[in-house]
């Protein structure tokens, strides 16, 4: 070919040339090992290093992993069982000790005949989150919503809930499933039920004191939406009167009048016998709930073009990001009281929530502010050119895209936030991996374990973080735009 | 050089756009020196002139993308001031066609269209809908209504964005540098679609360096250099007896080859 082309001058293509495929020593096992491997004398020695260290390690917790006893009633009896079995001197878990305390290192010490509320709570999260995060898939939704459903309903069976609650629990999930699957927008609204209706569960008391809270929400909203046209921000902080008049005035004599006529009366739970991984995810789910809108509020808002905003932001972000999370748990536990009115009772969890959640909002707004950063500005502009308003072109154009650029970072502040709450040891808070382990150690049966707490709650810990991670990289394939 | 004519009324009579010696500093930066322009309705008009002359930043003020230090500017009778519901009055009248498009790629095409109506007019969303269909075949890419904007050309891109702008029903268009990012197999389909909306009789202003363009729409173009207005003329005038010795430079330089 190239011949005739030095002949001639003029030439002219009469058949395109089709693809074809690479020839074979580009692909195959063989080549990926060679390259990859075995690459140089270097690299061989470092892969027969890394063989080494694999080998180490396999052949030290292998055995003990596989010694491992699963029946028995103390640390004593275990070990008796392990030398028997395996001769003296060999080594081996000892996770009866698992099988023995597992409630404790998932309830702490909420009472076990009410076992059944934290995880008809925990279930119904999937619910309220399922049209939420899986809106774009039908069918990712449906699987959730089933699998959760008959999950609860089995775990909450096996719990030994009493069949009334078993009976009402089913009719509320098919309920509200089947709200999601015909009446997608109203089932919204159900989710920002969801936390009142958690609560109630997890701590119990009269339903009517948290529907009175949630009716103070909805009577500012309803004040707000009213006047805002008339008179914007002043509408705003009208709002915020109505329900805080509400909240103090006519809350507490409404609801115990309403609890009068209808008693509809949970068993109630206190805060310190809460523990283990129903404080953990508690914790966790409402701080990352309330630090997302936060972030994005506080990141905004150090974007701002009006100073005192943006002052007051920067001045709650650094200082907030400076200062370790257990310096705000003490102030949650010791000196929130002395600014408190005395005799005020204000809850240790709650507490803690607000501190952790303005720990993981201040990290929320730095990321999602390098989100906004990453925007070209010719999207603002766009927007403003079109005339959108401020909230509208943030809300429409500006946001949808910065917390989509921002979801790695938003979602690893999340992990980072749900592994943070293990730090409630610290106030006295039974937290899962700490406080419980402790506790169970400290009985007299399973004095002296040490790896299988750890090993059992680190691993809890992995399932629910991976899980997070998981769903983050499926929602930024799903959102994915550029070449589909 | 500072000859600055009072506006050659063209087509029409009342005033589009009235600007009135209008400054404007970046930083100590004079940008835009008494600038003095008045558009008629109807009216297309060409801005050329070097990089850095304040062209962009000219018609960006007209939609308050930039604002102004000194001077007037009243589009549609109404003036541009800090009154925030004057800025978006004027935003939803004027619609802007940017160099690099800057259609919103989480959006697909129709959605990026409908969104300003419905949002900033009101429009319930069929009735939206209809007016995007009816553009985009306008635009001639009714096919692409529901695909995203990072999977078309260019071309189509500048096309897509220029009904979005015409989707809110503007009564100026303001054009700036619209096929400058093009590659040249795509600026022909975006300036046919330009042509077609100046025969439509759409006031427009047009930042460009399409000097074919310019003879063949434009009922006047400005010469711009050094933030002020050097030289305005019709488009037969403007290039075939250019006055000023910066502008015939100019063209010399840019239709020389």
């Amino acid at each position: 070919m190239s011949e005739t082309h030095s002949e001639t001058v003029a030439y002219v293509r009469e058949t395109m040339l089709p693809p074809e495929p690479p020839p074979l020593a580009e692909s195959g096992a063989i080549k990926w090992l060679r390259e990859n491997l075995f690459s140089g004398p270097l690299n061989i020695a470092l892969t027969f290093v890394g063989l080494g260290i694999v080998w180490l390690i396999l052949s030290t917790v292998g055995p003990w992993l596989s010694h491992s006893v699963w029946n028995a009633g103390s640390m004593a009896e275990c070990r008796q069982i392990i030398a028997e079995t395996w001769g003296q001197g060999a080594s081996g878990a000892c996770f009866a000790l698992i099988k023995h305390r597992w409630n404790q290192f998932m309830f702490g010490f909420y009472p076990q005949v009410l076992y059944w509320r934290p995880v008809l709570a925990f279930g119904l999260l999937f619910l309220a989150l399922a049209p939420v995060l899986f809106s774009e898939s039908a069918k990712a939704r449906r699987i959730v919503l089933g699998l959760s459903m008959v999950l609860t309903f089995v775990i909450a069976a096996l719990l030994g809930a009493p069949v009334a609650a078993l009976l009402g629990m089913a009719v509320l999930m098919l309920a509200w499933a089947a709200l999601i699957e015909t009446r997608p927008q109203w089932s919204l609204l159900a989710s920002l039920v969801y936390p009142f209706i958690a609560v109630w569960l997890l701590w119990g008391g009269s339903l009517w004191s948290e529907a009175m809270v949630l009716a103070g929400f909805g009577l500012g909203f309803a004040v707000w939406r009213v006047l805002a046209a008339r008179f914007g921000l002043l509408a705003f902080a009208l709002a915020v009167v109505v329900a805080a008049a509400w909240w103090l005035l006519l809350s507490g004599p409404l609801a115990s009048a309403l609890a009068g006529v209808l008693p509809l009366r949970l068993r109630p739970v206190s805060s310190d016998q809460f523990g283990g991984f129903v404080l953990s995810i508690t914790i966790g789910v409402a701080g990352i709930a309330l630090s997302l809108p936060l972030g994005v509020i506080l990141a905004l808002a150090r974007r701002s073009d009006l100073p005192v905003i943006k002052l007051l932001a920067v001045m709650f972000i650094e200082f907030i990001r400076g200062v370790p999370l257990i310096t705000l748990l003490f102030v949650a536990s010791l000196l929130l009281n002395y600014f408190l009115p005395p005799g005020t009772n204000f809850d240790i969890i709650l507490r803690v929530i607000i501190m952790v959640t303005l720990f993981a909002a201040a990290y929320m707004a730095e990321v999602i502010r390098g989100g906004l950063a990453a925007l070209p500005k010719g999207q603002y502009e766009a927007a403003d050119a079109l005339g959108l308003d401020y909230w509208k072109a943030q809300r429409l154009i500006i946001l949808p895209q910065a917390l989509k650029i921002s979801i790695p970072g938003i979602v690893s502040t999340f992990i980072g936030m749900f592994k943070d709450t293990t730090l409630v040891v610290f106030v006295g808070l039974f937290d899962p991996l700490k406080a419980m382990a402790d506790t169970i150690r400290a009985s007299f049966e399973w004095k002296g374990a040490y790896w299988e707490p750890y090993i059992f709650v680190g691993a809890i810990f992995f399932i629910l973080c991976f899980g997070m991670s998981r769903y983050s990289m499926y929602l930024e394939r799903r959102l994915k735009r550029d070449h589909r | 050089m500072t000859t600055q004519t009072t506006a050659i009324p063209a087509a029409g009579h009342e005033a589009a756009i009235e600007i009135v010696n209008l400054n404007k500093w970046y930083g100590t930066f004079h940008v835009l020196r008494d600038i003095d322009l008045v558009v008629s309705r109807g009216e297309r008009i060409v801005i050329a002139g070097p990089s850095g002359s304040g062209k962009s930043t000219l018609i960006r003020c007209i939609n308050r993308l930039e604002e102004h230090q000194a001077g007037k500017i009243i589009v549609d009778g109404t003036e541009l001031t800090h009154d925030l519901k004057n800025i978006d009055k004027v935003r939803s009248e004027v619609g802007m066609v940017f160099q690099h498009f800057n259609l919103f790629p989480h959006l697909t095409i129709l959605e990026n269209c409908t969104l300003a109506p419905i949002w900033v007019r009101k429009i319930p969303k069929r009735e939206a809908e209809e007016t995007a269909m009816h553009f985009l075949t306008k635009v001639k890419i009714p096919e692409q209504a529901h695909k995203y904007p990072g999977q078309l050309s260019g071309g189509q891109q500048q096309r897509v964005a220029i009904a979005r702008s015409l989707c809110m029903r503007p009564r100026i268009m303001l054009f700036d540098e619209p096929t400058s990012a093009l590659d040249p197999e795509m600026i022909k389909e975006v300036l046919d679609t330009m042509i077609e909306l100046a025969e439509d009789g759409m006031t427009m202003l047009c930042v460009t360096h399409e000097m074919g363009f310019a003879q063949a729409v434009a009922h006047r173009v400005i010469f711009m250099d050094q933030g002020q207005i050097v030289e305005q003329n019709t488009p037969k005038e403007f290039f075939n007896n250019p006055r000023s010795e910066r502008t015939k430079l100019f063209l010399s330089q840019i239709l020389g080859h």
